[in-house]
């Protein structure tokens, strides 16, 4: 009862601060732009595919397969962890156990996982520990990025031990019980010296409340990790932008514009649109809610910079760290725009501040990163956005662009030619 | 005097079946005329009915769009969707990667439905008809890699249309390392086509020309043609242009007939 009693202000504890962070990470939202999020057939197999199956991940197969092994992991242990809010509440042990069949699957595969997710994670750090490996560094990989990194695989490092450690000493308590279906576990069992009985109650105990207290300071450690992403990734693949990736999305505030230009008399009623506060995107809250939650679903893996023509060849610009400096300044701006609203400005902003335009113009939109991100993440998005405020509210575009805009306005192409000149290949 | 007869809208009485949508580069731009007139010859050679708009062809706003110029971008387009929709244009073929994204995806959020067509899906569609007669013969000793375009690849998700068109002229196919939607792209893309790189350690097409130089094959075959000016330029740099040709896919084809 005791127990009962202590988990559930736990457990409360818990929640209300996971609460209180999602709030203040999601309070913004209703201040972006909207996305459209028609197509939940289509999205559903985007999700299968590229959450559930690890797709994109793959593309790196021997580092892919330690993720997904990590990802199929915990949406197994998962289970168990459910399991485990349910005893601590109702005092009751195994409540899962009422279901044999049923349970001996989960048990079994949590009981495998938990080595094989042990294994990955010991990799990982040995990868980052001992290994130089290009998208592990860049000028976005601060000090905080590594330890951050560092610190999430030592927290499910520890995970992983505490709960072999809970299943080892279920077994030395209950003999005969679930040893066919922790074979894992069993086998470690084995190793130990059978203790006295209360000693290995008291380890039981201990791991137990170790592996749940660190599933629930790591589930409120999140919020301010880059491995948030672990909740919001499913999420983002389900709400990916799934048009081809060349397209450019389409501006209606600006057609309004044109059509009125194009045609004087056109009635505005025709094409009535609110004006905007600007056109492009300049800060935060000319992004779209789901630019947003790309910026939160990622974790840095780098794959995108990895892959980008411009910083394979020594440019500037870093897709990771656009997303990364998205998320920084919403972090940056967010209290104030939710105290003030919209209008909200500290006199700072995502363009300049954080993002040079030697960055944006550095894109050749190839979208190797977009093609890249093993969730869903599409990074020129966010740069055409602002290559659209600097040409359009500033008028500021490289000198030579702003020849190739000139000349297209001019006479309707890229070059100095007069329309007459397109058909001079027809002699041959 | 020409020896093949273009034809031009304006001066056509009815709608042909395909619009054969040149582009900027396609019309301008000397080494790509040539690509140009050895996709015409094709139609002509197969009997295609197409024409051309010739003078009446405007940039799409491609450029202008990549390089944020929202307004000008709808501007062009709304002016070509115009002059299409005059025409009665239904079906599209074009030689450009980036006009081909544009047409196919951009151009019906302002109201241009057509069905847009890149020239290898098309070249790809005649040889499966098997309206070309193609002299198997004629390249089967030579070896091409394939430089997938952006816009047509990764952008678009075409990379079997190319290398079925490459391989369907008889020529042994290549792969770099780094192709298919791994491609690199040749750093020309999003409007850099027409301004200077940013500074960096090198440039992005000498990075992919040494990839292409790599595979040792006689020919690199591009598709799109600002991926065609950037690795003519990185192979004529490594003093390697005796060694490797940079054709497109329709020239390969031309080469290949009977």
């Amino acid at each position: 009862m005791t127990k009962s009693f202590l988990f559930l202000i736990v457990l409360l504890i818990t929640i209300g601060v996971f609460l209180w962070s999602m709030r203040r990470i999601f309070g913004i939202i209703p201040l972006l732009k909207s996305f459209p999020i028609k197509n939940p057939w289509k999205r559903l197999k985007v999700t299968l595919e590229v959450a559930l199956g690890q797709s994109r991940i793959f593309r790196r197969p021997l580092v892919g397969l330690a993720h997904a092994l990590v990802f199929w992991g915990f949406l197994i242990i998962t289970l168990g962890s459910i399991e485990m809010v349910i005893d601590g509440l109702s005092g009751k042990e195994r409540f899962f156990s009422q279901w044999p069949d049923f349970y001996r699957v989960i048990v079994f595969s949590g009981d495998i996982f938990s080595v094989l997710v042990l294994v990955s994670i010991l990799a990982f750090l040995a990868r980052r520990l001992f290994m130089k490996i290009r998208r592990f560094y860049g000028v976005e990989m601060k000090p905080i990025s590594k330890i951050d990194a560092a610190v999430a695989l030592i927290i499910i490092l520890l995970l992983m031990i505490s709960l072999l450690g809970t299943n080892i000493f279920y077994i030395l308590t209950h003999p005969g019980h679930l040893d066919d279906s922790l074979p894992i576990s069993a086998l470690l069992a084995r190793f130990l010296h059978s203790p006295d009985p209360s000693q290995a109650h008291r380890m039981h105990e201990t791991f137990w409340w170790m592996h749940i207290l660190l599933i629930f300071a790591f589930a409120n450690i999140l919020p301010y990790s880059k491995h948030f992403h672990v909740f919001t990734s499913i999420p983002n693949v389900y709400f990916s932008r799934i048009e081809p990736l060349s397209k450019m999305d389409h501006m209606p505030e600006i057609e309004k514009e044109v059509k009125l230009m194009l045609d004087p008399s056109a009635s505005p009623s025709e094409t009535e649109l609110p004006t905007p506060r600007r056109f492009g995107v300049k800060d935060i809250e000319d992004l779209t809610w789901k630019n947003y939650l790309d910026a939160l679903a990622c974790t840095e893996c780098g794959r995108c910079t990895d892959v980008c023509p411009a910083n394979l060849t020594g440019k500037k610009l870093s897709p990771r760290k656009i997303v990364m400096d998205v998320r920084a300044r919403a972090k940056e701006k967010r209290v104030g725009l939710l105290k003030h609203g919209i209008n909200y400005e500290d006199g700072r902003a995502l363009l300049r501040d954080y993002i040079s335009e030697e960055e944006l113009w550095a894109c050749t939109t190839c979208n190797a990163c977009a093609r890249e991100c093993p969730v869903n993440i599409n990074q020129p998005v966010i740069i055409l956005g602002m290559r659209r405020y600097l040409a359009m509210e500033e008028a500021v575009v490289p000198p030579l662009l702003a020849s190739m805009l000139s000349n297209i306005e001019n006479n309707g192409a890229p070059w100095q030619y007069p329309a007459e000149a397109r058909e001079a290949w027809m002699q041959f | 005097m020409s020896e093949y007869k273009i034809p031009i809208l304006r001066e056509m009485n009815r709608t042909p079946e395909y619009l054969f949508w040149v582009g900027c580069a396609g019309a301008f731009d000397p080494r790509y005329k040539k690509v140009t007139q050895a996709f015409a010859k094709i139609l002509i050679y197969a009997q295609i009915d197409f024409g051309c708009l010739g003078s009446e062809e405007t940039c799409t706003g491609d450029p202008a769009r990549r390089a944020g110029n929202e307004m000008l971008y709808q501007m062009q387009a709304l002016q070509v969707i115009e002059t299409l929709q005059r025409y009665q244009i239904k079906k599209i073929i074009t030689i450009c990667p980036h006009c081909f994204n544009i047409l196919k995806n951009e151009y019906p959020d302002l109201g241009g439905h057509f069905e847009v067509m890149h020239h290898s899906t098309f070249l790809k569609k005649l040889l499966d008809e098997g309206r070309l007669k193609i002299n198997l013969e004629k390249l089967k000793n030579k070896t091409a890699t394939f430089h997938d375009p952006c816009y047509l690849g990764r952008g678009n998700g075409i990379y079997d249309a190319p290398r079925e068109v490459i391989t369907g002229s008889g020529i042994q196919l290549r792969e770099m390392k780094r192709n298919r939607s791994f491609s690199l792209c040749c750093g020309a893309g999003g409007a850099q086509m027409f301004k200077e790189a940013e500074p960096g350690h090198t440039e992005v097409y000498a990075e992919r020309t040494r990839e292409v130089l790599s595979t040792q094959a006689e020919i690199v075959a591009t598709a799109c043609p600002f991926c065609m000016t950037m690795l003519s330029d990185g192979i004529k740099k490594e003093n390697k242009d005796e060694e490797i040709q940079n054709l497109d896919i329709a020239e390969l084809i031309l080469l290949s007939l009977h």
